[in-house]
Order: structure tokens, then C-alpha cells, then sequence
């Protein structure tokens, strides 16, 4: 581009990234969507699971099942928000706004950045609300390593906002973002340790487990909840959980803006 | 080529001479197929000018290309070949550039409509790299000329089509373009927005804008200074709406005949002329028709159920030049 960087790739960027937040927020439905279900779930689920099975595994020392779903649910909630900002990427190419943003002169990047920050400034956001929560699940918030957490909280954000993106940019249909969703993402949700520990898996889902990179988001805010002393010796390392989440974050990223600098071309 | 490519390159424009706006030289595109045997070329070597200050029209039934066109020249799609200098700029080269001189309203609506007026125009003059006071004063000049002030904090969904189609407008015009492309824009218009719409292309023309548009209405095309007839991917007539019509000469005569086959052929033979048949009537071009008339039900009584004459129309120009109707071509 031979605008300026700030011209050509931060205004726009940023003028989309507001735009979804707006949008968002004025979206009632979409808000609660997003937060709700994830917390039914940690309640009713956690509830249900915590009196059933009194097994304590390695990782759950001590913990009660809601205490250790509740890092999981955070991530749920990350996830559902990546997903429902990320769909409308579908919205806008066939409700047309997209046509009057790929015409604009900015860059490709910067499209993907914006709708990606974007995406990722709301899950960080319902995301936050419910950390405020953690008191509920035996946390005491002023112990919180708050860097740590939304540190994580934001790479992890980006990443599936990223893997969103790269998934919906070429779509044309909702539903079809849908089959993505639960053949894909919510499996990947599944074998992330959210619901269960590693330790107690058989070995091939130990495999999966540990070759998800969403393994290392729910274990970093395992770790940022309740303490490393809790987690010496467990895998995976704070400091693994945070290389691998920035590694998974900056690959989503790369592989939106490949695909959204491709135009389309005569054949 | 087609001896109608030539016409179209040999007829001196009406551009000749002036700085032009927009060159568009051989342009192909296809849309991939699974096959390339299946690979319907959408455009075929497509080659018109406009000239600054020009009111152009691209005029085609649906499917014969506009849209497609429009694509590329808003720089959304990359086609096969060709060049499309925007004031001297090739947009197919360096997209970057000339955009920022092309203004585009597209047909189907590219506004937000969970966003309100002036939000919309704000995001768009920011993609632009407008900001701060200069934006804020662009944006209340347009929305007054498109009288949309009162409406500027309303979402956009709660406005009428032809509100929306204004503020689409506005939003093309937001970043002073030299040149406005607008697809269809009065699809899905009452009769009163149109009008509204017509009267605005004029004031912008007085200003010195350049427009091009495409439409599948004859009347609209009336109302442009230049044309290029788009039917199956090629250019197959230009120039003025007069100069197209002229070419005709004289009147169009429309026979309703009992055996239309039989009476093209007989009136072909006996009067030496062209008689076309299409859609089971019979079209006859002929200077003083009205003359031409009575010698024709004279010679051939009984055969004909009716005849109407009349001045030609685009649609004349149309059929002249591609042998089938112009709404007819879907099938």
C-alpha cells in the first residue's frame, strides 16, 4: 500500500474493530447468547457432575467439580463469543457490507485485523464478566493474578477469533459455520481439559489433548485461578501454556490474512 | 470480429477529444467452471470509453454481464485480461490507487443496517483515511444534500428503500470521487425516489462528476449522455441514445401474422427487406413506414392479423444488433 501505515492499516483497522463492537452491544440477544449458555452449563453440569463422580484426579487435587469446570467455562465463553463475531463475516458478505470494505483502499491485513480485534475485544469483555464471577468457584479475586489472566485471556481470544475468521471468510451460509462449529470447535472445547483432566484419559486422547491447542488456554487459567503452587509439576507450564496459546493466535491470524488477500480472479 | 465491433470502434465518440475518465480495453472474465469447456466467458473483450463529465450507461438484460463488469471496475474482482485506466490509473494493476477515485454504489445495499446513518458514513470516511473535523463537516454536507439530516442518528434499517438508496449514495460520494460507478441504482425504487434520483445525477453533472451506471430499463438509458449495449459478455452497440436510434432509420414496423415464418419469407422476397421474427411477430425497419403500410397489407391480404409502426427504440437497437429480444434472452 502506498498510503500510510496509519491510513492504510490502523484507522481502518480500527473503524472496523469499533464497528463490531457496536454492533455487538446493540445485538441484546447476541450478549446474552453468549454469556448465558456457557454459565447454565458450568452450573447445571458442574452441579451434576460434582455429586456424581467424587473421584479426584492428579490435576483436581481438592477442587470440587464446579471449582474445576470453571476455567473451561471462561474459555466456553471466549469461544462462543469468537464464533458468533466471527459469523458475521458470512453476514456482511451477503448482507453486502463487505463488498464496500474489499473496494475500499486499505489492505486485505487490515480487514482481517480489524474484524479479528474486534471479535476478540468482545469475547475479552464477556469473558472479563465472568472472571468477576470466580468468587463462585472458590477464587478469591484479590489473590488473582490479573496480568497473567488477561494476558491469557486476550492472547486466547485472538486465537480463536482468528480460527473464526479463517474459517467464515470463505463461507457463504451461516449453517454451514454451524456443522464447522460442532464437528470442530466444540470437540476441540471438549478435549481441552475443560471438562476433564488429561491424566485420567486413556492414552490416545491424551494424544489429542495434548496436540489441542486449546489444552494450554484452559490449563493457563488453571493456573492463573489457583495458583502455581497447585500446578507444579502438572503439564502443561504456565510458561508452555503461554507460548503455545501465542503460537496458535499468530497462526489463525497469518492464515485470515492469507486467505482474505486472495481476490477473486477470472478463471 | 463481429462486423458489430466494428461499428462500435469505427462511430466517433462523443468523448473524442475530451480527457477521458475511464478507458476500459478489452476486459474478458469467467467464472470458474468445473470444466473449462463449461466456462462461459461473462465478459468477452470488453472496450469502452468515458469521457470526464460524461453521464455513461452500461444497458443490458440481466445476465449479460453488467454486474460482472461492475465487479471488476470496482476493483472487487481480477479479471483475465485487459486494462481499465481510471484518469489515466489502471485499476486492474494498481487496485490501491485508483480507488481513491472511484466512488461506488452498489445494488445490493453495502450499508450496515444495524448501524445508523451517520455511523455508517463515519466507518466509510475512516476506510477512506478521513477523520477528525475535516470527516465530521464532509459528512453533514452530504447528509443535507441527500436530505437525510433529520435521519442521521436513525438505524439504517428503519429507513424507506429510497431513503437507504440515498444514503448508499451518499456513503459512495463520501470521499470526493472523480468518478461514480453506481450498479442498478434504481432497482427496487418508487417512481417518486426515482425521479429524486434522476434529479441528483443531474445536479452532480453540473458539478462535473462522472457517472456510470448501468441499468436493464430503456427509459433510464434514454436519460445517459453515452451508452454501450452489453448482451452476452460483449459490447454490441455504442454512443449516444440519438446516434443508436438513427441507425435504424426511419420506423420500426411490428406485423402480427397469421404464419409469421411464411410471411417473413414472402415479404423478404417481394420487398427485398429484412424481416426478422421474433417471439411469433415479424419486425420490418423502413423509412416512412407509415407509407410503406398499405402496399404491405395490400400485397399480402388475409395473412396479417395486425401492424403497428413506430420510431425506433433502444430495444430496436438491441434486437437489431443481437437478433432476439432483450428480455427474451434468458431462454
Amino acid at each position: 500500500m502506498s498510503r500510510g501505515l496509519f491510513a492504510g492499516f490502523l484507522l481502518p483497522g480500527a473503524t472496523l474493530a469499533s464497528r463490531e463492537m457496536t454492533r455487538f452491544f446493540r445485538q441484546r440477544s447476541r450478549v446474552i447468547g453468549a454469556v448465558l449458555p456457557p454459565v447454565i452449563f458450568w452450573f447445571l453440569i458442574g452441579s451434576g457432575l460434582g455429586r456424581s463422580f467424587r473421584h479426584a484426579p492428579a490435576g483436581a487435587a481438592g477442587q470440587n467439580y464446579l471449582e474445576y469446570f470453571f476455567p473451561g467455562t471462561i474459555i466456553l465463553i471466549v469461544l462462543f463469543t469468537a464464533i458468533f463475531s466471527t459469523i458475521s463475516v458470512i453476514e456482511d458478505r451477503r448482507e453486502g457490507f463487505l463488498q464496500s470494505v474489499i473496494t475500499a483502499p486499505v489492505s486485505r491485513a487490515s480487514i482481517a485485523f480489524g474484524k479479528i480485534l474486534g471479535g476478540t475485544g468482545i469475547a475479552l469483555l464477556q469473558g472479563t464478566v465472568f472472571v468477576v464471577l470466580a468468587p463462585l468457584a472458590g477464587v478469591s479475586l484479590a489473590s488473582l493474578p490479573f496480568l497473567y489472566v488477561f494476558g491469557m485471556l486476550f492472547v486466547i481470544s485472538f486465537a480463536l477469533t482468528g480460527l473464526g475468521f479463517a474459517i467464515a471468510w470463505r463461507m457463504d451460509s451461516a449453517q454451514g459455520f454451524h456443522s464447522v462449529m460442532n464437528l470442530f470447535l466444540m470437540p476441540m472445547w471438549f478435549l481441552s481439559g475443560s471438562l476433564f483432566p488429561m491424566e485420567g484419559a486413556p492414552g490416545w486422547l491424551k494424544g489429542v489433548m495434548t496436540a489441542n491447542p486449546l489444552t494450554y488456554g484452559v490449563a493457563a487459567l488453571r493456573h492463573g485461578f489457583y495458583g502455581a503452587e497447585r500446578a507444579a509439576g502438572v503439564f502443561p507450564s504456565p510458561a508452555l501454556c503461554f507460548w503455545v496459546s501465542l503460537g496458535f493466535g499468530l497462526l489463525t491470524t497469518a492464515l485470515s490474512v492469507a486467505l482474505c488477500t486472495r481476490r477473486e480472479r477470472s478463471a | 470480429m463481429s462486423p458489430e465491433k466494428a461499428a462500435v470502434e469505427e462511430r466517433p465518440s462523443a468523448a473524442a477529444g475530451r480527457a477521458l475518465a475511464l478507458e476500459v480495453e478489452a476486459v474478458s472474465f469467467a467464472y470458474p467452471g468445473r470444466r473449462s469447456a463449461e466456462r462461459v466467458p461473462a465478459l468477452d473483450g470488453v472496450s469502452f470509453n468515458v469521457g470526464k463529465g460524461e453521464v455513461f450507461g452500461l444497458l443490458g438484460p440481466n445476465g449479460g454481464g453488467k454486474t460482472t463488469l461492475f465487479k471488476v471496475l470496482s476493483t472487487a474482482s481480477l479479471p483475465s485480461s485487459g486494462r481499465a485506466l481510471v484518469f489515466g490509473r489502471d485499476l486492474i494493476a494498481d487496485p490501491a490507487g485508483a480507488r481513491r477515485d472511484i466512488g461506488i454504489v452498489f445494488q445490493s445495499p453495502s450499508l450496515d443496517r444495524k448501524l445508523t446513518v451517520k455511523e455508517n458514513l463515519t466507518h466509510q470516511g475512516r476506510l477512506y483515511g478521513w477523520t477528525g473535523r475535516r470527516l465530521e463537516a464532509r459528512i453533514g454536507e452530504l447528509l443535507s444534500r441527500t436530505g437525510l439530516s433529520s435521519r442521521a442518528s436513525d438505524l439504517v434499517e428503519t429507513l424507506s428503500g429510497g431513503l437507504q438508496r440515498r444514503a448508499e449514495i451518499a456513503k459512495g460520494m463520501l470521499h470526493v470521487p472523480k468518478l461514480l460507478l453506481m450498479d442498478e441504482p434504481t432497482t427496487g425504487l418508487d417512481p417518486g425516489a426515482r425521479r429524486d434520483f434522476w434529479t441528483y445525477v443531474a445536479e452532480l453533472k453540473r458539478e462535473g462528476m462522472t457517472i456510470l451506471l448501468t441499468t436493464h430499463l430503456m427509459e433510464e438509458a434514454e436519460r445517459c449522455d453515452r451508452l454501450a449495449i452489453l448482451s452476452r459478455g460483449k459490447v454490441v452497440a455504442g454512443g449516444t441514445p440519438a446516434e443508436l436510434k438513427e441507425e435504424i432509420g426511419g420506423d420500426v414496423i411490428t406485423v402480427l401474422a397469421r404464419d409469421p415464418a411464411a410471411f417473413s419469407a414472402a415479404a423478404r422476397k417481394r420487398f427485398g427487406l429484412e424481416a426478422l421474427v421474433l417471439d411469433g411477430t415479424v419486425r420490418i425497419e423502413r423509412e416512412k413506414g407509415h407509407e410503406f403500410i398499405p402496399d404491405l397489407v395490400g400485397t399480402f391480404p388475409g395473412e396479417i392479423l395486425s401492424v403497428t409502426v413506430g420510431k425506433p427504440t433502444l430495444e430496436d437497437v438491441f434486437v437489431r444488433r443481437t437478433g432476439h429480444r432483450f428480455w427474451g434472452e434468458e431462454k
